[in-house]
């Protein structure tokens, strides 16, 4: 099982971050987006080639309102 | 625009300079709290700001409309903001995550140590600073009052300072103008009042106690009227910046004649006989 924001998430291990960004409905160079797998950046250039472990923590994030 | 720059100057003889990017406007806006993305445009307009903060949260799939384009068709620099951390590390790794998302080194570096108050961790700050600027990051640390602690964020190699008037949201405005102005007098980068304003005066206030800049955002977006309220800390930015520059008179405890008594007339009553006897 992978957590995806805090949530359980459909996708496997073995799955790309990619994958978890087109599973978001986001393209694949989704700007104003930033990804964290463990409580580590996954820089934009490792989408693609990044696979997620079993049990990993993926947080997808992107620009909200904020002082 | 008022462009009066100082001095009969060009436009941008008044420029705020922060890590060799020029500045027009001396008011950031922090987008938090408008009610919609519209009336944040709306109010970025009104405000002349060119720099707003945004913070990063976990994606939803289902919002409607983006903050981003929004920022994007406004036109201004983005300055991610790393709100809500509470721990060096936290605060490291989404400076990190903003720039991967905004593609921008800077960051409005917040450490927050008390709930109740927001007010910074000073000890994690510091240690985020260094660990950032080591990283090649441009770092703007919401910091307390404190003159040791903003000349510390400095030696690390800070870009410029934003200390805080009074707590986040509070809109108590400067309690502390005197420590406000000894940090203005300690570092060289730019200082930027953050926190604190409730409304323009403040912002004035600031500005004359020789800030470069101020960050507004509750002020702003939260006033009855966001927008409006926008065009008037952008009048008081300006208006304390000329006075800043004019510089004050000193304040005294008596009263001081504006008009001269030489020349008074006399205007007693009686002739000069009257007066003999």
């Amino acid at each position: 099982m992978i957590r995806l924001n805090g949530k359980d998430c459909e996708l496997q291990a073995g799955a790309s971050v990619a994958a978890v960004l087109a599973g978001l409905q986001l393209p694949a160079d989704a700007r104003g987006v930033a990804v964290a797998v463990d409580g580590e950046v996954v820089p934009r250039a490792q989408w693609e080639t990044f696979l997620l472990a079993e049990e990993a923590r993926v947080e997808v994030l992107t620009a909200m309102q904020g002082g | 625009m008022m462009d009066h720059g100082l001095a009969n100057g060009p436009p941008d003889a008044d420029a705020l300079t922060i890590a060799g990017r020029t500045l027009r406007s001396r008011l950031l806006l922090g987008t938090g709290g408008f009610a919609s993305l519209e009336l944040l445009a709306a109010a970025i307009a009104a405000s002349g700001t060119e720099m707003v903060t945004v913070a990063l949260r976990r994606i939803d799939p289902g919002a409607r409309g983006s903050l981003t384009d929004t920022l994007s068709d406004a036109g201004v620099m983005l300055l991610p903001n790393t709100a809500g951390c509470h721990t060096a590390r936290d605060a490291v790794i989404t400076a990190r995550l903003a720039r991967e998302a905004f593609a921008t080194d800077w960051v409005k570096l917040e450490v927050i140590g008390d709930e109740d108050t927001l007010l910074p961790d000073a000890p994690e700050l510091l240690r985020a600073a260094e660990e950032l600027v080591g990283e090649g990051f441009v770092v703007l640390p919401y910091t307390t009052d404190d003159p040791v602690l903003a000349r510390r964020l400095v030696d690390v190699g800070c870009a410029a300072v934003m200390p805080l008037g009074s707590p986040i949201g509070s809109g108590m405005g400067i309690r502390n103008p005197y420590n406000i102005a000894l940090i203005r007098e300690s570092v060289e980068v730019p200082v930027v009042l953050d926190a604190g304003i409730g409304t323009a005066s403040d912002a004035a206030l600031a500005m004359e106690l020789g800030c470069d800049a101020v960050l507004a955002a509750s002020a702003i977006s939260r006033a009855q009227d966001p927008v409006r309220m926008a065009g008037a800390i952008r009048a008081a930015v300006e208006a304390g910046r000329l006075a800043r520059a004019a510089g004050r008179i000193p304040r005294r405890l008596y009263a001081t004649a504006s008009t001269t008594n030489e020349g008074l007339a006399d205007l007693a009553a009686g002739t000069l006989a009257d007066r003999a006897t």
